[in-house]
């Protein structure tokens, strides 16, 4: 479509600095939203869209603070509803880049109907989902994606709600776009970024995200130098299903749809680099995406990467050949021969 | 209300042949089983009787279930019509005239026929089977009271339409669908309109199956011909053509005129429209209509729910088109946080209410006017909405427009009230001429020297509309409080406190907007009777019926319930009494004993009916005595 804004490019070249507003962060020191930011802001002048086409659209929480430090148009709207309001935006002005700031309360939780609409519906929304597995702003209860067992001011006595996988969930909604990274992974968020912004349709992107006050260390397991290479899995379109320091364990598909950690090598009790399933982002059938999204710590390593990017006609696209088409057949509408339509008398 | 066929005309009666008697108004009611085809039927005559030039006001009335069990009488749906060589403002108070095609219609209706009215009976419905699914223990046709009461007219239509269509090779199930038009032909007859036209609309409506197009004309002739040969009434009936402004004429129910007046006001503001919502009775119309309007700038979204059909619409207003939602009662209340954003954020939007009785899932096919205080007061804070109610189907038309041309200029949301019996209620509408109607253009602020996004207009205090896309205008907005100039995040208490305060005197200045009071009778007399939304027909015929008879009434009508008009202050100190009748349990009589500190009387009626007109005159009668014969 002519329409997107794929199609516009930026006058001047922009830098990092035109992306910052003059409102000071308020995120408490160290916490991960400032890495989501950071890298935000490296990555839109590098869009080559007009800052004043880029639309940034949140809801409540602490990842919600996120349009106010933007220098480009933001709408900082209520919880859970941000995809609504955005989802007006676009559909109203398909040539705006429409970003949704969110958390996994806002998203998960109070605003889960929004979510999973419009991933089905395929809009084109870029949505960073900020997972910190807690709620911050209001001081510290679990959340949808909080682990079970875990002891918050709201439980005291552990958790004993299940817990949703965000991707599971998007990839069950008809997600197009989903995928995932970790607030410290600074080149590899980047790199998501950009798949986003490059999507047509809805795109989702998870961000392990760690919260310092309430939830410090959420993530450590993945993002411990130490012990990342073993823990996290980088999906590569293309690629077989590689991790460890030596990229020496690998993902195989066992009976019953299973996926298996296997050591990968030509040794004995080693399994043969072919048998190692090969990501395909593009992979018609979404239980492939899905099998990836429930890899979870301790049994698998966690990936992430792009699960899934498959391609389907944006909403705001068909709305809008549906409506030439409307007015090929019909022409421009005459408002005053509307109102004289249907069956009608003079007096 | 006039007794039919006893009233006679106030007009000098010319010769009129023997075989006709002139009426100066009527109220037809045609019930039956939901599959009957009764609306139909009902909207069919409408037509001719609109053809005929006459004044008129329709009421559909159908079972909330899609199909209740055939010949329940839950499953009774009817439509009546009033029509005039008068002013008609209602859809009447009682049948004159009522058409039962079952037992089940009869039993649920037979207690609005006015004494001595005519009752036109399917007597081959009256089966055994059929009295029994009614709660019939015996037939009420053998019942010699009915005879005493009213004009029964027991009528075999459902054999008179199966002999009419002998030798169609038309399959008994086909045949007996088409009994309504037995019935339509014999109104027809009975009140003389154009066959003609109604045989080639037949054709039209049945194009696709000419052979049910054949057989429903052959059972209209039949009906017709039935009253030309049987005599019933030994004449017929006429109504003469009412006295109406020279012009082209339509029908228009409330929810399409609400409809066009979005598609309007999308034009008179020269933008584009964006309508997010959810389906909900008896709003959907308005869904529906608009989404047949693509090619006239209208975007539709059907959103996951309430609050995405607003939010959506918000969106869409945010980003410089008009955003529009419409709903019902339940909606509203699912909506109502949104609408604090959009009061926060200072954004044109429309929101349209069509009430229906409440609360809860409530009555959703029945009407009331109980969401008055949800749309004044529903939301958390202080958060003034300005509300303009529509007063017959065809103003909800004008009160789209006018809550647009006020949103806009004021950078507001608007609440438009109507209700399901606006909605669904019809009536002849002259068609108004495009260009005759004021626009007003938006402007978009595009300037970025100066731009501050909370700066005000000095007299409307409205800030500015920024489109997204204005390069130098970037900004951040948002549900926190903000600072009063730049809009940004500020938690300080004088600056809330100054915030709320101008938030309000700016939907207070609408005052300026709310015209001329309406009004019916002297500024002062016994009484002033008060109203707003779809209970003005029946004030107003009300009032001017115990006018005539010498009561010191008059009636005032508030189209805007937010802010009032101005002059209402001082026009009710010209009255002893003021009574406030509404469809719920007494709601602007609270806000104008509050406002006015005016000892105004509730009169409320909570049946999802509306107001008979006797039931207000009689009230009037019991506070206003009239003047000594």
């Amino acid at each position: 479509m002519s329409t997107t804004e794929d199609t516009q490019k930026a006058k001047p070249a922009l830098s990092r600095k035109d992306f910052v507003s003059s409102q000071e962060p308020r995120w408490c020191p160290g916490c991960g939203d400032y890495s989501i930011l950071a890298q935000v802001q490296k990555v839109m002048p590098e869009l080559g869209l007009p800052r004043e086409n880029i639309v940034f659209v949140s809801g409540i929480g602490c990842s919600s603070r996120f349009p106010y430090y933007m220098n480009t148009f933001g709408f900082h709207t209520i919880h859970g509803r941000a995809p609504t309001i955005a989802t007006g935006i676009r559909l109203a002005r398909p040539e705006l880049s429409v970003w949704v700031a969110t958390g996994d309360g806002d998203a998960l939780a109070i605003g889960g109907n929004h979510l999973i609409h419009a991933l089905r519906r395929n809009i084109g929304l870029k949505i960073v989902l900020f997972n910190n597995r807690i709620y911050g702003l209001t001081k510290g209860q679990y959340s949808p994606t909080s682990e079970m067992g875990k002891k918050t001011k709201s439980t005291p006595g552990g958790s004993v709600d299940h817990p949703f996988s965000t991707l599971s969930l998007a990839i069950g909604a008809e997600g197009s776009f989903v995928a995932r990274t970790l607030d410290t992974e600074v080149q590899h968020m980047q790199a998501m970024l950009r798949r986003v912004a490059e999507h047509k349709g809805a795109a989702l992107l998870e961000v392990y995200q760690n919260c310092v006050v309430f939830n410090d260390e959420a993530f450590l397991h993945l993002t411990d130098k130490t012990q990342k290479a073993e823990r996290v899995i980088v999906l590569e379109h293309g690629k077989p299903l590689l991790f460890g320091k030596n990229k020496d364990k690998g993902i195989r598909m066992a009976a019953n749809f299973t996926p298996e950690v296997v050591q990968v090598g030509d040794g004995p009790s080693q399994v043969p680099l072919s048998q190692i399933a090969v990501h395909d982002e593009t992979c018609a059938n979404p239980a492939y995406a899905f099998m990836l999204s429930r890899m979870e710590y301790p049994d698998f390593p966690v990936p992430i990467g792009v699960l899934r990017a498959v391609s389907r006609p944006a909403y705001e696209d068909l709305v809008a050949s549906q409506k030439a088409q409307v007015e090929k057949a019909r022409g421009k509408g005459d408002v005053a021969k509307l109102l004289a339509s249907g069956e009608t008398w003079t007096v | 209300m006039e007794n039919h066929p006893q009233s006679g005309s106030d007009a000098p009666t010319p010769p009129t042949p023997p075989a006709m008697q002139v009426i100066d108004s009527v109220v037809i009611r045609f019930c039956g089983d939901s599959g009957d085809g009764m609306q139909l039927t009902g909207t069919e005559f409408t037509r001719a009787s609109a053809l005929a030039l006459n004044d008129l006001a329709t009421l559909p009335d159908y079972p909330a279930e899609i199909r209740a069990p055939a010949g329940t009488t839950a499953g009774v749906s009817g439509y009546q019509i009033h029509f005039g060589s008068r002013e008609v403002y209602t859809p009447g108070d009682q049948p004159d005239v009522l058409v039962a095609m079952n037992p089940a219609a009869l039993k649920v209706n037979l207690v609005d026929l006015v004494p001595g009215g005519i009752l036109i009976v399917n007597t081959g419905a009256f089966t055994p089977k059929n009295l029994e699914l009614a709660g019939y223990k015996s037939n009420p046709l053998d019942d010699d009271t009915l005879e005493e009461r009213y004009r029964v007219v027991p009528i075999d239509i459902s054999k008179l339409t199966a002999l009419a269509l002998e030798g169609t090779g038309l399959g008994s199930k086909d045949a007996g669908r088409c009994k309504n038009f037995w019935a339509l032909g014999l109104m027809f007859w009975m009140y003389q309109r154009d066959t003609d036209r109604e045989i080639k609309s037949i054709q039209e409506k049945f194009a696709k199956k000419p052979e049910l197009a054949d057989a429903n004309i052959r059972v209209f002739k039949a009906g017709y011909t039935y009253g030309e040969n049987a005599e019933l009434f030994g004449h017929t009936y006429q109504v003469r053509p009412a006295k109406i402004e020279p012009g082209l004429y339509r029908n228009v129910t409330g929810n399409s005129a609400a409809a066009l007046g979005v598609v309007c006001a999308g034009q008179l503001a020269e933008l584009p429209v964006f309508f997010g919502g959810y389906p909900i009775t008896p709003a959907s119309d308005i869904l529906h209509d608009l989404s047949g309007y693509s090619h006239y700038g209208v975007t539709t979204f059907q959103a996951e729910d309430e609050i995405a059909g607003v939010g959506s619409a918000i969106g869409a207003s945010y980003s410089g088109v008009l955003g529009v939602t419409a709903t019902s009662g339940p909606g509203v209340s699912l909506k109502q946080e949104a609408l604090g954003l959009a009061v926060m954020l200072e954004l044109p939007l429309l929101i349209i209410n069509v009430q229906r009785g409440g609360p809860s899932t409530g009555l959703p096919t029945k009407t009331e006017q109980a969401d008055l205080l949800q749309a004044l007061y529903g939301r958390h804070g202080e958060c003034p909405v300005p509300v303009i109610a529509a007063m017959t189907p065809s103003d909800c038309f004008f009160a789209v427009i006018e809550a647009v041309r006020v949103a806009i200029k004021y950078m507001t949301p608007v609440f438009v009230l109507t209700d399901g019996y606006l909605a669904n209620g019809s009536e002849p509408w002259k068609v108004p001429d495009l260009s005759s109607l004021p626009k007003f253009p938006v402007k978009f602020r595009t300037d970025p020297n100066g731009f501050q996004p909370y700066g005000r207009d000095p007299e409307t205090l409205a800030r500015e509309w920024v489109r997204p896309g204005t390069a130098g205008l970037e900004h951040r907005l948002g549900g926190i409080e903000k600072h009063a100039l730049t809009g940004n995040i500020s938690y300080d208490s004088e600056n809330h406190h100054q915030m709320v305060k101008t938030r309000a005197a700016k939907v207070a200045g609408v005052a300026r907007e709310t015209g001329e009071l309406i009004t019916c009778g002297p500024p002062e007399g016994d009484l002033l009777v008060v109203g707003w939304g779809s209970t003005y027909g029946a004030i107003t015929q009300a009032v001017q019926t115990m006018q005539k008879q010498g009561h010191r009434v008059s009636s005032v009508h508030l189209r805007w319930l937010n802010p009032l008009n101005p002059q209402l202050g001082s026009y009710l100190k010209g009255f002893k009494r003021v009574l406030v009748p509404e469809m719920n349990n007494g709601q602007l009589v609270r806000i104008l004993r509050a406002e006015y500190l005016v000892d105004a009387e509730g009169f409320n009626k909570i049946q999802g009916k509306p107001f008979k007109v006797a039931e207000l005159t009689q009230a009037i009668a019991e506070r206003c005595p009239g003047k000594q014969k």
